[in-house]
């Protein structure tokens, strides 16, 4: 099993694939806590548009690991979904907290579409890899539908009932300690910049407020104030204790049965 | 929790078209529940676009729909059986014509 | 009223294979049934998301997790289409779910069993999606237009139900000791109820020959069992999985499958409320509808608010 210490990459490569990684893990997770909405979901339409964000997660996820595979000489997409532990999972804590209630789902939904949108549009712009860049425009595409889905639900949650304006404002309240890992930036992050394998995301931090903020604005719910505490470290495995529990039922027949075919 | 179904709240309903081709007409898919226009447009993108059966949606609701009535079927619809001349096979076409095609 | 000169010209029309359109007249009768067959169709789609959304979190690969998910989608989906054709017939949605959460409305009795193993999942979609597709093949042929058109979308969809489900579990009958075991075990548990699922013998089913005279239907229960039965001995055949019938057997008369008696009285119990899931299945969907009624409410509100502004405005 890898540790925290150990994650140390040398390589260009190796450099790329935890940068693949980090990306393929938060979609993964995210998509993993939508799917759990599938037949619950507050109408039958809602049901389908959860159902279709959580695949398209599931599918960016399943991308990225696989071109991380190739590259890693690994043998697939599954070898990181399924035979790695809580440790070596890089997704930031936000994606890995239960689904709560919609009002929290579809908060967590808005804040980390508009975190993807900008990330995606920049990297876009400058990864030199052909088939990442092919990977992240397809990919980007959805990500705006995500994004044009959640806001608009923000702002009937926000100014539609007293109940939903509260419920919205709790969950808004809840989730922002753990904002700041998606722009905390280490030296994984710096020298994958020096590569032109990632972005400087704290560039587009100003860009993500702007837009949370008047979109909160804009659905009367205060924006949590920026200076609180933040979560921080999850990239480096430090995660909350509920990831241990969705990985166990995410892995447990695959990992039960490992010499199975299941593809 | 308990329920009391008689104030228990539905959206109205909306009739759905989409265009399944560049170029090609409006066909109705079906209809979907939703708050407003924009939330129906993405309820129908999600329930009738799934499989890129279209590539442009509208949206109508439903009791804005006038529908011919079915007795009108005689009145409306049986006048132009008899107006052959709207059709292209009425008319005959210069065999040297039929030929070069 | 409805005069005989009335019923007959329906008759007529129906016999000459006429599709029946929402505006259109018809009997009482034929519209009650109507609303009665499409909405258990569709309350039958939206409770067995439960047993198959069961496994989504736990699929054992990237790709059938994948395939689970577009699949449970999907009959979110169909209940969709077929609420949607059965509100042309000038019923709520709204009415129509709460008689099934807390009224005497029914849903196929297939989704009161639980799926215990993955297997469960691959057997779902081999046979109770195989039966499904036997009847809603006859359905999209149906004499009411939006059930027909419905039924026709639902099939060009769910093809893949039944081909994904048979080809994972031709995967396991094929591969190791645990999964052959699994496989066999999930196939054992689910044939009966599947079954089952055409209803009872025509001999019992008051309602069958009214819907087939007005074309709702087009085949009878047994009909459409014996078909399903006939191609599935040859399926299971072929990738060694036994089906759990010691009376199956090949008549050369009839040039049918023959096969033992089905355990109606299981059926009729889980029918009445008594199977294994009935009391959570419903449990959860009550959960998720009741849990619905603020969204539903805050987006109303919402709209009703900015009309409001609007018309100000102008």
């Amino acid at each position: 099993m890898n540790t925290i210490q150990t994650m140390n990459p040398q390589t260009k490569e190796e450099l790329f694939v935890e940068i693949l990684l980090r990306l393929a893990d938060d979609r993964l997770i995210l998509g993993h806590r939508l799917s759990e909405w599938a037949g619950h979901g507050p109408e039958l339409e809602e049901d389908l548009a959860l159902a279709n964000t959580a695949l398209d997660m599931i599918g960016h996820a399943s991308a990225l690991y696989a071109y991380a595979a190739d590259i890693d000489g690994k043998p697939d997409e599954d070898h990181y979904a399924y035979f790695r532990d809580d440790l070596d999972f890089k997704n930031i804590a936000l994606v890995e907290l239960p689904k709560g209630d919609f009002a929290f789902t579809i908060a967590r939904q808005f804040l980390f579409s508009a975190y993807s949108y900008f990330l995606y549009r920049d990297l876009i712009g400058l990864v030199d890899d052909d088939q990442f860049k092919g990977m992240l425009q397809k990919h980007f595409k959805e990500i705006k539908y995500h994004l044009r889905h959640s806001r608009e639900w923000i702002l009937r949650l926000g100014d539609g009932t007293e109940t939903s304006h509260i419920k919205l404002q709790k969950a808004f309240d809840e989730l922002w300690m753990y904002t700041g890992e998606m722009f905390a930036m280490d030296n994984l992050d710096q020298k994958a910049i020096e590569h032109s394998l990632f972005t400087d995301v704290s560039k587009c931090k100003e860009e993500w407020i702007n837009l949370v903020s008047s979109t909160l604005e804009e659905a009367t719910i205060n924006v949590p104030d920026n200076n609180q505490y933040m979560y921080n470290g999850a990239r480096k495995g430090l995660h909350t204790e509920h990831l241990g529990y969705l990985l166990a039922q995410m892995q447990f027949l695959r990992r039960s049965y490992p010499d199975a075919e299941w593809k | 929790m308990s329920t009391n179904l008689s104030t228990s709240t539905e959206w109205p309903l909306w009739e759905v078209f989409y265009q399944p081709n560049d170029g090609k007409p409006f066909e109705h898919a079906g209809s979907v529940h939703a708050p407003d226009a924009e939330m129906a447009l993405q309820n129908a993108r999600d329930t009738y676009t799934r499989r890129n059966e279209g590539i442009s949606l509208w949206v109508v609701p439903t009791d804005q729909i006038t529908a011919s009535s079915p007795e009108d079927r005689g009145p409306f619809f049986d006048p132009a059986n008899d107006k052959a001349y709207r059709h292209p096979q009425f008319y005959s076409v210069p065999r040297a014509v039929k030929k070069r095609k | 009223m409805e005069t005989q000169k009335q019923l007959d010209e329906f008759q007529i029309r129906i016999d000459n294979g006429e599709k029946i359109e929402p505006k259109d007249w018809m009997p009482e009768r034929y519209r009650k049934q109507l609303i009665r067959i499409m909405s258990q169709h569709a309350h039958s789609e939206i409770v067995g998301m439960l047993p198959e959304g069961n496994w989504i979190t736990r699929a054992p690969s990237l790709k059938r997790k994948m395939v689970l998910l577009a699949k449970v989608q999907d009959e979110a989906g169909h209940g969709l289409y077929l609420y949607s054709g059965t509100e042309t017939l000038g019923v709520k949605r709204k009415d129509l779910v709460e008689d099934y959460l807390y009224g005497t409305a029914k849903y196929s009795s297939i989704f009161n069993y639980p799926t215990l193993t993955y297997a469960d999942i691959c057997v779902i979609g081999w046979l109770v999606d195989g039966a499904a597709i036997v009847n809603q093949t006859m359905l999209a042929k149906s004499s009411y237009g939006p059930y027909a058109r419905a039924n026709l979308r639902i099939c060009k969809e769910e093809s893949f139900h039944k081909k994904q489900g048979y080809e994972m579990l031709a995967k396991m009958a094929s591969g190791t000791p645990d999964q052959q075991k699994m496989a066999q075990d999930a196939v054992n548990r689910w044939w009966w109820p599947t079954l089952m699922m055409f209803g009872p013998h025509d001999s019992d089913s008051p309602n069958s020959a009214e819907l087939i005279k007005w074309g709702v239907k087009t085949k009878t229960n047994d009909e459409l069992r014996r078909h399903f039965v006939d191609r599935t001995v040859m399926e299971a055949e072929a990738i060694g999985i036994t089906l759990p019938d010691p009376d199956l057997r090949y008549n050369e008369e009839t040039g049918h499958w023959d096969f033992g008696d089905i355990p109606w009285d299981e059926f009729w119990s889980v029918v009445k409320g008594d199977g294994p899931m009935n009391r959570e299945r419903i449990k959860a969907r009550r959960k998720a509808y009741e849990e619905g009624e603020w969204v539903r409410k805050a987006a109303t509100e919402y709209a009703r608010k900015k009309k409001l502004k609007e018309e100000k405005a102008s």
